[in-house]
């Protein structure tokens, strides 16, 4: 859990909304993350978790790492650290 | 209003160290880009670019030249070099005081910045070389052209990131054309291959980890390449009554900002750029060509430009050439303008057109001609050559065949 609410944290700030609002559900598109928004987003989670996100904006939907929901990232955060071992 | 000519034009790139090297290399379709050499480069997710091989700078320059020339001026002083000798002008008297040098970059010295940023934070170091400042400074590579060649007019640096060589051609043929200036000596340069300037590029997540493939449905992002193109701009009459060789005409130019978004191009500025070229050339759209793209592989531009040229030319979009030799050279950032502006000239002098290499599927939004993969012979009067920068400041200049 605490993952997740590190990530809700760090969405919360992206999306200049109060962590409450933000739920495990919430996709960065409805929150009106942008592009730019997305790649900083994904930094900080790199910088957090101490983690390699494989992401290129050319090909948003190409990348093994699901960057649309805080679910989706909280699974993708928990597989590279199942990784890191 | 003079009218204004190319007479002289010298490169140094990742495809060649001359311009009838690069020009040749463009009509094979030849592909600069490879593995990228350079201290830490293991330490990058990005490994490769258009970096500039064989340029021995201890044979060309001398050691205090060398402690003073950074390698974006290392390149511009080559690349003045063959542009100036090819014009066969000698600045001396009036011609000399009237004569100026206006380059574009967007980083000026990025590699003395990262090696002396190595030296004192990571090796601890308390002492850096006298000549940082005047090594790294953006205008130092026209500085030293203008000590070079005793050009003593109007002479200054411009930095609008990717459009900087644009915006610079672009002043220096508005100094021509009014009067101003006689000639000027003009393009850009850039020099950001090395780890500290791959790695804040690295960071925006937009460069390829294999290949620039603009236009192209599965093209996944822009490379980075480096060098110069350095031109002679000259007032027609002025280069006729010399019997000077003309390469083409610089027939226009117009600038727009966007306003908009700080790295997203916007269809409208890029549009009303083209067309406010077209309209200060007075050319009617349908008389372009060849338009030698921005086209830097990444999603959002190459829909973005597209789309532009959809909106200015209308029907005649389907019929004209456009293509990014980006895919060959890299995107020379700051240089870039002034690179591609070599493959303007070998389409209006020699009715040969740069290819887009690497193109491997269509791309529905980017619907046009884009000259994939093969070169092509054709002979064409007038061509556009764009360049659309991050800020938004986008800068087209119009040539002409004479």
């Amino acid at each position: 859990m605490q993952i997740e609410s590190q990530v809700i944290e760090i969405i919360a700030q992206q999306a200049m909304l109060d962590p409450a609002d933000v739920t495990p559900d919430s996709t960065l598109s409805e929150l009106g993350i942008d592009s730019m928004g997305v790649v900083e987003s994904i930094f900080a989670i790199e910088e957090t978790f101490d983690i390699s996100v494989s992401f290129n904006a050319n090909q948003p939907d190409a990348s093994d790492f699901d960057i649309s929901s805080v679910a989706s990232i909280v699974a993708g955060i928990q597989r590279l650290k199942a990784e890191q071992g | 209003m003079k009218r204004v000519v190319i007479t002289g034009a010298g490169t140094i790139n990742a495809l060649g160290l001359t311009v009838p090297a690069t020009l040749a290399a463009m009509r094979e379709g030849v592909c600069g880009i490879g593995p990228l050499e350079f201290r830490d480069v293991e330490r990058l997710s990005i490994r490769i670019g258009g970096q500039v091989k064989g340029f021995d700078a201890d044979t060309r320059y001398t050691r205090q030249q060398i402690s003073l020339y950074d390698r974006f001026t290392q390149f511009t002083l080559a690349a003045a070099a063959e542009a100036i000798a090819q014009s066969g002008l000698t600045f001396s008297g009036a011609l000399a005081e009237k004569s100026g040098v206006v380059l574009g970059t967007a980083g000026g010295g990025v590699s003395t910045w990262d090696d002396n940023y190595r030296a004192v934070y990571e090796e601890g170091k308390n002492r850096v070389h006298p000549f940082v400042v005047p090594k790294l400074m953006n205008n130092a590579a026209a500085s030293h052209v203008s000590m070079e060649y005793n050009l003593r007019g109007p002479s200054f640096t411009v930095s609008t990131a990717c459009a900087s060589s644009n915006h610079a051609m672009a002043q220096a043929f508005a100094m021509i054309r009014s009067g101003m200036a006689p000639a000027m000596v003009t393009g850009g340069s850039e020099s950001m291959l090395c780890f500290g300037g791959v790695k804040a590029w690295e960071g925006l997540r937009v460069m390829s980890r294999d290949a620039c493939r603009p236009f192209s449905a599965n093209r996944n992002g822009m490379v980075q390449g480096e060098g110069a193109g350095i031109f002679v701009f000259e007032e027609y009459e002025h280069a006729r009554a010399r019997g000077a060789e003309i390469l083409c005409e610089v027939a226009g130019f117009a600038m727009s900002s966007d306003a908009s978004d700080i790295v997203m191009p916007s269809r409208d500025g890029a549009a009303r750029a083209m067309a406010g070229a077209l309209e200060d050339a007075q050319i009617n759209p349908q008389d372009v060509g060849y338009i030698n793209a921005h086209g830097t592989g990444t999603a959002a531009n190459d829909r973005t430009e597209c789309a532009a040229v959809q909106d200015v030319f209308g029907p005649h979009a389907q019929k004209l050439m456009i293509s990014s030799t980006k895919s060959m050279h890299g995107h020379l950032i700051g240089g870039t303008g002034a690179v591609e502006l070599l493959a303007c000239i070998m389409a209006l002098r020699d009715g040969v057109i740069a290819p887009t290499i690497g193109y491997q599927q269509p791309d529905p939004d980017c619907a046009l001609d884009v000259v994939p993969n093969e070169t092509r012979d054709a002979k064409v009067s007038v061509v556009l050559t764009n360049t659309f920068a991050f800020g938004g400041m986008n800068a087209v200049i119009a040539l002409r065949r004479v």
